[in-house]
């Protein structure tokens, strides 16, 4: 299988985030840029979705429960047609739809207001239980932090999904190993999270959250498990893409200036 | 007028009527089922029951998860928990997307009693009512319980519907409980020299209060502001423009309750003399109910004493 036209994507997106958090001159580029094949390959092949009818019922949703990506998110769902690109200018100033954290209702595509850490994923086990409950085929994905693990909710709701065998959820956290303070290990060790979630009743896939052959075999297996829910630990690098700041946890939530965001463009393979 | 219930109980046979017309009606419990008495709707439906064990703030954010997949959720907990421990997931989740989502909560206030100050809230209907289109409810009785949970239930949106643990006095017949309107108060005894104002178990209170106040010649208004949010401004008005005095009367603290929501208004648009009756600046702690009331400043009493200060001007 070609993998070509989806790295041609994710990196497009990943152009989209640096211009996005450049013309807002505030935002969260390091954190986007690991999350920009997880959510390519999410939104341009695993998901049911259609962006001509963005609310159809049996839809697959995807919850960014680690909302400070948000830019990532708004480039890729504009990527696939839910929105104008052009749009993308407009995040975080005054009235516009591009929230600094995702808000519900505001564009279509965004299934929950997230970026309070760890509510995402909890209202994600709501929703795959009202699916459940009804006999709905729409999958739940819910995309995680690594950093955000050591929040307490997530772990009240990875009990209750895996007591209710919500087999309709996939969470995927985004294992960049880095957040605000420095390095999770440093910061407050949550590792082992496989065996963390193993625990509470998921079944735990490892991959390659920066390679499309892995990513995809990953959500193809969480498919198929039943009976509990699973979640995908994809490894992947903040800031991937953009030579000075990747593994650099300074750009978690700082905007580049002028000539930082062309450089970044152009190791992107994009044109300012 | 019947017996004596407590507002618990009319939230589960409201639930329990609620089950068979609303078969999107889905209810969240945090191993309290006996306690909040959702365990009637367990019962009952069990198919649209989940117990999602002592951890309230997963209960608030799947509760948002199942309303944004076109369920109508009744999430309870203790009031205490509810409120306190899952503030921001109510604020966050359920507040900022405004979705529905009913926050029943019970084993509010002094009345809790034995169990102490860990479990005696006197904060939430302070910090609901900071949360943009929360809707609060506080009942008087059990036959105003089960018509206003049915109204939260069947109106869009997030409510806070504060409910009790103690046995409390019929008010309302069945007919007049299912006239009560969100955004309004009731006035359930007219009076020109002074209106208490009362929510909760306090309008049983302030009526015996008033009966005793007649007796004396102090003719007393009595509203019971079931609704603290959104707020009858036009009846706050009218008693305030009539009858120059107001005191409050809470089961709650004094700092940010119906008190406060009543002074917010006033001050700005009638500034009128006021007295609040309620929790002052304190923790509780072990006791009786009646015990605790009276040792907290919260009967029909502190009320007499309160419209007479007022009187004296």
């Amino acid at each position: 299988m070609d993998y070509r036209t989806y790295e041609e994507t994710a990196q497009k997106i990943r152009v989209d985030v640096i211009r996005e958090v450049f013309e807002a001159n505030s935002g969260h580029p390091g954190g986007s840029l690991s999350s920009a094949d997880i959510v390519t390959a999410l939104y341009f092949k695993v998901m049911n979705i259609d962006p001509e009818d963005p609310e159809k019922p049996d839809r697959d949703k995807l919850i960014f429960s680690k909302g400070h990506a948000a830019p990532v998110q708004y480039a890729a769902l504009a990527e696939r047609g839910f929105f104008p690109k052009e749009e993308l200018t407009t995040l975080r100033k005054l009235g516009t739809r591009l929230q600094g954290h995702p808000k519900m209702g505001a564009l279509p595509g965004i299934e929950m207001s997230t970026g309070s850490l760890g509510q995402g994923f909890s209202a994600a086990v709501g929703m795959a239980l009202a699916n459940k409950m009804d006999g709905n085929p729409g999958r739940i994905y819910a995309i995680l932090g690594d950093g955000e693990l050591q929040e307490g909710i997530i772990w009240e709701a990875a009990m209750a999904a895996g007591h209710y065998g919500l087999d309709g959820l996939c969470a995927i956290v985004d294992w960049n190993g880095l957040q605000i303070d420095g390095r999770n290990d440093d910061v407050m060790k949550v590792r082992p999270i496989d065996e963390k979630f193993r625990s509470f009743g998921f079944n735990v896939i490892m991959c390659d959250g920066h390679n499309f052959e892995s990513l995809f075999r990953a959500f193809d297996e969480a498919k198929e498990v039943k009976g509990r829910p699973s979640v995908i630990i994809a490894s992947t690098h903040k800031g991937q893409g953009v030579s000075f700041m990747a593994d650099d946890p300074g750009w978690h939530g700082k905007a580049p200036d002028e000539g930082q965001a062309r450089k970044a463009v152009s190791e992107l393979g994009g044109e300012w | 007028m019947g017996d004596k219930k407590a507002t618990r109980e009319a939230y589960a046979e409201a639930l329990v009527e609620l089950g068979s017309e609303r078969p999107d009606l889905v209810v969240l419990d945090a191993d309290l089922a006996n306690s909040t008495m959702t365990g009637k709707f367990r019962d009952a439906y069990p198919g649209r029951f989940f117990d999602m064990g002592i951890a309230e703030q997963n209960m608030y954010g799947v509760a948002a998860g199942l309303a944004a997949s076109g369920k109508v959720v009744c999430a309870s907990s203790f009031a205490m928990f509810a409120t306190g421990r899952a503030f921001e997931i109510i604020r966050n989740s359920i507040g900022y997307t405004h979705l529905n989502v009913k926050v029943c909560a019970t084993h509010a206030g002094i009345t809790v009693g034995e169990d102490g100050a860990t479990h005696q809230t006197f904060e939430d209907v302070a910090i609901m009512r900071t949360i943009p289109g929360m809707t609060v409810l506080d009942p008087s009785d059990a036959p105003s319980a089960k018509a206003l949970v049915k109204l939260a239930v069947n109106t869009d949106g997030p409510f806070y519907v504060r409910l009790g643990r103690a046995k409390v006095p019929q008010l309302y017949t069945d007919e007049a409980a299912a006239a009560l309107k969100i955004g309004k108060g009731n006035v359930l005894r007219d009076g020109t020299d002074c209106t208490v104002i009362a929510a909760g178990i306090m309008v049983a209170e302030a009526m015996a209060a008033a009966e005793e106040l007649a007796a004396e010649g102090i003719s007393v208004r009595v509203i019971d502001m079931y609704c603290i949010k959104p707020l009858d401004e036009e009846l706050i008005l009218k008693a305030a423009k009539e009858t120059g005095r107001i005191l409050t009367a809470e089961e709650h603290s004094v700092i940010g309750g119906l008190g406060s929501a009543v002074a917010e208004f006033t001050s700005q648009n009638c500034p009128v003399k006021m007295y609040m009756v309620g929790q002052h600046d304190t923790f509780g702690e072990s006791g009786k109910p009646e015990e605790l009331k009276a040792k907290y400043g919260m009967t029909a009493s502190d009320i007499y004493k309160g419209v007479h200060v007022l009187m004296r001007g």
